[in-house]
């Protein structure tokens, strides 16, 4: 049962994104395409579950005065990996997502869940809870690329779903939808649908 | 604490290192030829878009067999001649463009495409069908709004006409100025006429859309809209390749040796 709150927690109730607004950054940078927002999602999830275990399986040795640093090195080998591992076998994606892989290093998910659970968890508890927090930030990115995409290109997954003015059709996408400030409303949106289903999540004023 | 005796910091820290370099260096000699593999097909794709020779769904064997009819050469720009000692194979442009031994600064005023210093050698591709030349595709560069778009322009035998533009290689924005990329703007091109009667680059990405019943419409390309300044670096790369301190004196020459009969 514990195991399965731990991934299914951080995915409404717990969002990382929503509920500890953590990892806003590269929502707003790789969603204005829904496949960049897939690759991205799995790459985090990986990383996240990867980089707990192996934090938590050296939990015990690594010193606590420099616990963040050796957490640190963990994480950006990880994501080296990753981003190695895309570039030879899905190089058109990697390509579009240039740099951005390379800052899941940044991604506070990451870091605060080694250091919020995976420091004090065992191994396979601690990569669940990554996987959880990973597919947590996930669901927000989906949400967010989704009508990114839509309603600023017109398709979704590069399928053609509303037929723009420039084709010959009827709609005139919305150019803000392309640009990083729309996911700040995005996610506004998904945090106040959020709360307003699940009334716990609203601070005390 | 035991843990935080400083021999046993040390001694973690450094085996974790260890333990994270031995396994990132490792991956990336591994996947390191693969990479450069598909780095190579990628701009091989992008130089057969721009000819047309294969569709944008094309296998890694459809562009290997597709680029078995380009001929590859390197030219002098100053001069315009083709340079023969030197193996195409072997020679980047990029990186050659980089090293202050083997490339010219830019004087401001002709500096259009916004690149300051540009390699004193130029890979250019001839397409060739039984033969004979059918398309010249020179490789262009050029400042956009965030970064140096690459690319490749194709142009006809006689060099007046443009036949195909694509850029492999850029960092503009997704959906604004990255919709360079985008099929349909790029179809645009073909057909366009890149110089007027004085063979001065006259190409134009104009703001909004063009006027089929335009004069100038023949030179003009439709704006990518939101992105004015990716745009006019297009147009700026555009007439600075053409232009006399790109390509401009070697396509005199081909110019002149197509009129004469032969092949350069």
């Amino acid at each position: 049962m514990k195991l399965r709150e731990t991934i299914f927690d951080p995915i409404f109730k717990n969002n990382p994104i929503a509920l500890q607004i953590l990892g806003i950054c590269s929502a707003l940078a790789v969603t204005t395409k829904l496949e960049t927002v897939l690759v991205m999602s799995i790459a985090v999830v990986l990383v996240t579950g990867f980089s707990s275990f192996f934090v938590s399986l050296i939990r015990n040795y690594i010193p606590s005065s420099i616990r963040i640093i050796a957490q640190m090195i963990v994480i950006a080998s990880l994501v080296i990996l990753t981003d190695q591992i895309l570039k030879a076998f899905l190089y058109d994606v990697a390509k579009s997502m240039s740099v951005y892989i390379g800052l899941i290093i940044t991604n506070c998910i990451v870091m605060g869940r080694a250091e919020g659970y995976a420091m004090k968890n065992g191994p396979i508890m601690s990569f669940f809870d990554g996987v959880g927090n990973g597919l947590g930030y996930s669901i927000v990115l989906i949400f967010v690329g989704v009508f990114r995409e839509l309603f600023g290109s017109g398709t979704l997954l590069g399928f053609k779903i509303l037929p723009l003015v420039a084709d010959g059709g009827w709609y005139q996408p919305n150019g803000m939808a392309l640009l990083s400030p729309s996911a700040f409303f995005l996610i506004g949106f998904f945090i106040w649908g959020l709360r307003t289903w699940k009334k716990d999540q609203i601070e005390q004023e | 604490m035991q843990n935080a005796s400083t021999m046993k910091t040390i001694l973690v820290a450094f085996l974790l290192c260890v333990v994270c370099s031995v396994l990132v260096s490792t991956a990336a000699v591994q996947l390191k030829s693969r990479q450069v593999e598909n780095k190579k097909l990628d701009i091989k794709k992008n130089l057969l878009l721009a000819t047309k020779l294969i569709t944008n769904n094309a296998t890694r064997d459809d562009i290997n067999e597709a680029f078995k009819n380009i001929e590859t050469k390197i030219v002098n720009l100053e001069t315009g001649e083709i340079v023969t000692d030197i193996n195409p194979e072997n020679f980047d442009a990029v990186k050659a463009s980089k090293d202050p031994k083997s490339n010219v600064l830019i004087p401001s005023s002709k500096d259009k495409a916004g690149i300051k210093k540009r390699s004193k050698l130029e890979k250019i591709y001839y397409v060739k069908d039984n033969g004979a030349i059918t398309q010249v595709v020179l490789p262009v560069n050029g400042k956009g709004l965030w970064s140096t778009l690459y690319g490749f322009m194709a142009l006809s035998p006689d060099t007046t006409t443009v036949l195909g533009l694509g850029f492999y290689q850029h960092g503009e924005t997704p959906g604004l100025g990255g919709e360079v990329d985008n099929p349909k703007w790029k179809a645009q091109w073909a057909g366009k006429l890149a110089f007027d009667n004085n063979w001065k680059p006259v190409l134009k990405v104009i703001k909004g859309s063009v006027n089929s019943g335009n004069t100038d419409a023949s030179h003009q390309v439709d704006g990518l809209s939101g992105a004015t300044i990716t745009s006019n670096g297009v147009t700026g790369l555009v007439r600075y390749w053409l232009g006399d301190h790109g390509f401009g004196p070697f396509l005199a020459k081909f110019r002149a040796s197509v009129e004469a009969g032969g092949s350069l």
